[in-house]
């Protein structure tokens, strides 16, 4: 049985359709990334999973309960980190935990122990009595990882677990998801704008935009699935005329942009091949090299490649205002 | 059950931990109850009356002397002697006098000759309160000339009123006093349970709550059970504090605790439910901020905790016979100022239970379990 279960799931708020039919399956013990920018429809989607909103159509079946016919039931399997941090500021890092375990109806003698265990695996026992409003950001998210997971869960859902982090606490996040999914019969969806984050931790992902799937594979059969191998990022002085048509002409080259400077970018299926023409061509036109860097193909020109556009330029386009919007609707 | 606990015990862990919220909810009901009641409470003293006596005979003597009286013993008013009526009347125009009084040249002749001998009072009116008290105060005046004290006939032919008061003087602190001990209730329902309640929805916090497994029920009951135990304790604190400050008489009679302490809970439920039905569809931080003052002033005012509601435009007596205040106010007082029992009490706590059903019930039926 999958643990998750999509089929055509839509979900509109008036005109706007935020989730326009998306289906897909998590295998158990999975750790399942849906990568997308602000507005992509990730977090509406996360919510219908997670019984917070109702779907307008289509189904979500979550370890086996409907989530709009057996709510209760998915609610029971599931734990859930919201985008926004939302533990107590005011409260220790124990009562956090114990107030979420008394609202799930964990059992008076399980907490203790419960509690004392979870606390050990995201490394916060000895502030188990610090209030919340003094931990940092990263730890705070590991309050409310351990909180999530204090009713033994057997679906766990983060929404942008590291959004706001800085980059040692969104490592130690990531670390700290491994090892608990390494220890725990647990299946993990998380969404993500970060891919990298994408890349290290998800066995799956699924690239949504526009509320759509555009892709779903493992990060390495989805850097597969695009035709360049290699991106070469170089910066030449003083290029002639016609520079980026010789680029292009190149062996292997597949595209060639920018050139706003004379800096290129080169996509390319023999990144070795490709490298060392362009090295010659230059030479022989008397072009130097300032900079060039060889780099694998990334989530990022797959993402460019499924959708027409950078992740980076996606978030961007959200203007403030939208931005609002999107958090509220997904 | 457990879980609305769960909820009870969040809300007031936090609120232990926030000494600053009780603080705020109880300075301004008790600066209100301490300003408002020592200015409004006093006797109106030491008014300038100019006095311009035309008449200068025996019965003008008697007039100036009482007035003496008035000035040395309830010091209402004090006199300044005029001996031009113009220079009087200009004093009075410009705000150096509050009232003339006059004595005029044919008073005395008319006294004797029982021929409707009248003295006049030239008042600036522009301050009800004062006219007032200086109406009354010569008033008095001429009614102790007409009738010497020891010169009484042994039977009264006339009429007269003796007032016999119930309960001892009740200082306007006092009076005030429960309209403060509802506020209080109430900046407690909005602070600790309104903008709270719509704070914690707009940070996610509610999220938290609903991808549990705990019923609409619990839920509704853990947010307004905790909204209330903390608007009780607000109305207790401020009820104790406030009693000793106002002086109530014998305020910890342990019967009358039991009965202020149901009035307290039963007020802060009918709050709650107001509250709650007003903030249950809303999501925007701004709006419990934007409506408490207005709020305040909509129920406060009406419900008579400063002035007597029959002294109140028609409007305004609409809105008070639908104002949870009214009642609230109108227990606290029979309790606070004449100490009464249940029976006295009775309609004011089935208005406002009846008040909790149909908000709560109507705040039921529009919460939504989802986002």
């Amino acid at each position: 049985m999958n643990a998750i279960d999509v089929q055509n799931i839509v979900k509109t708020f008036g005109d706007f359709t935020a989730v326009n039919g998306i289906t897909f399956q998590v295998e158990a013990g999975e750790i399942f990334g849906l990568l997308g920018p602000n507005g992509a429809g990730k977090s509406t989607l996360i919510r219908m999973m997670t019984t917070l909103i109702l779907p307008t159509s289509g189904t979500a079946i979550i370890n086996g309960c409907d989530v709009v016919k057996e709510s209760d039931g998915v609610r029971r399997a599931i734990g859930v980190i919201p985008q926004a941090m939302t533990s107590d500021l005011e409260l220790s890092v124990t009562e956090n935990l114990l107030i979420f375990a008394k609202l799930y109806g964990v059992p008076r003698e399980k907490r203790t122990r419960l509690i004392h265990d979870l606390l050990a695996a995201v490394e916060l026992t000895q502030w188990a009595d610090a209030q919340v409003k003094n931990l940092s950001g990263g730890m705070r998210r590991r309050v409310e990882i351990a909180r999530g997971l204090v009713h033994e869960p057997r679906i766990f859902f983060l929404d942008e677990p590291t959004t706001g982090l800085d980059p040692v606490s969104r490592v130690a996040v990531w670390e700290m998801l491994q090892k608990i999914k390494a220890e725990r019969d647990l299946t993990i969806l998380i969404t993500t704008h970060y891919m990298d984050e994408a890349d290290k931790l998800c066995d799956r992902i699924a690239i949504v935009d526009h509320g759509e799937l555009k892709a779903l594979d493992s990060p390495m059969k989805l850097k597969a699935s695009i035709p360049s191998n290699n991106v070469l990022d170089v910066s030449f002085s003083a290029t002639p005329a016609g520079w980026m048509q010789q680029l292009q002409g190149l062996p292997a080259v597949e595209s060639v942009t920018g050139g706003e400077d004379d800096v290129y970018r080169v996509s390319s299926l023999n990144g070795p091949a490709t490298t060392l023409a362009l090295m010659e061509a230059a030479a022989r036109a008397g072009v130097t090299v300032r900079s060039l860097s060889v780099q694998s193909t990334t989530l990022d020109d797959v993402f460019v490649h499924y959708t027409g556009r950078a992740l980076r330029d996606a978030l961007q386009e959200a203007n403030p205002m939208e931005r609002g919007m999107v958090m509220r609707r997904g | 059950m457990s879980r609305t606990w769960a909820i009870i015990e969040r809300e007031l862990r936090r609120f232990r931990r926030s000494p600053m919220l009780i603080v705020i909810s109880m300075i301004f009901p008790i600066v209100q109850l301490v300003v408002l009641g020592y200015a409004f409470g006093g006797n109106v003293k030491h008014l300038k009356v100019g006095v311009v006596d035309q008449d200068h005979g025996v019965p003008a003597v008697k007039v100036r002397e009482l007035a003496s009286a008035v000035t040395s013993g309830a010091k209402t008013f004090d006199t300044i002697e005029y001996a031009d009526p113009g220079q009087a009347l200009a004093d009075l125009r410009n705000g150096r006098i509050n009232g003339v009084l006059t004595i005029p040249p044919e008073f005395s002749r008319r006294v004797l000759d029982h021929n409707e001998p009248q003295v006049a009072l030239i008042e600036d009116n522009t301050d009800n309160f004062v006219s007032a008290t200086l109406a009354a105060a010569v008033d008095g005046m001429v009614t102790a000339y007409n009738h010497p004290i020891g010169s009484s006939a042994r039977v009264q032919g006339q009429a007269t009123l003796d007032v016999v008061e119930v309960y001892p003087y009740v200082p306007y602190i006092q009076y005030l006093l429960p309209g403060s001990v509802v506020m209080s209730i109430f900046m407690m329902v909005m602070i600790g349970g309104g903008i709270i309640y719509i704070d914690d929805k707009a940070r996610g916090l509610h999220e938290g709550y609903l991808v549990t497994p705990i019923t609409k029920f619990e839920l509704i009951a853990g947010f307004n059970l905790s909204g209330t135990v903390k608007a009780v304790l607000a109305g207790i604190v401020l009820m104790t504090i406030g009693s000793l400050i106002a002086g109530i008489p014998n305020p910890f009679d342990p019967m009358r605790l039991v009965r202020l302490l149901v009035v307290i809970v039963t007020t802060a439920f009918a709050l709650i439910s107001l509250m709650f039905l007003m903030m249950v569809r809303v999501t925007d931080p701004l709006i419990p901020r934007a409506t408490f003052g207005v709020l305040n002033t909509l129920l406060y005012f009406p419900s008579g905790a400063v002035y007597p509601q029959q002294g109140f435009p028609g409007w305004m007596q609409v809105i008070a016979v639908a104002d949870p205040f009214t009642y609230a106010v109108h227990a606290f007082k029979s309790l606070l100022l004449k100490n009464t029992g249940f029976s006295a009490i009775a309609s004011d706590l089935g208005f406002l239970l009846l008040f909790s059903v149909v908000a709560m019930t109507l705040a039921t039926k529009l919460f939504r379990r989802t986002l």
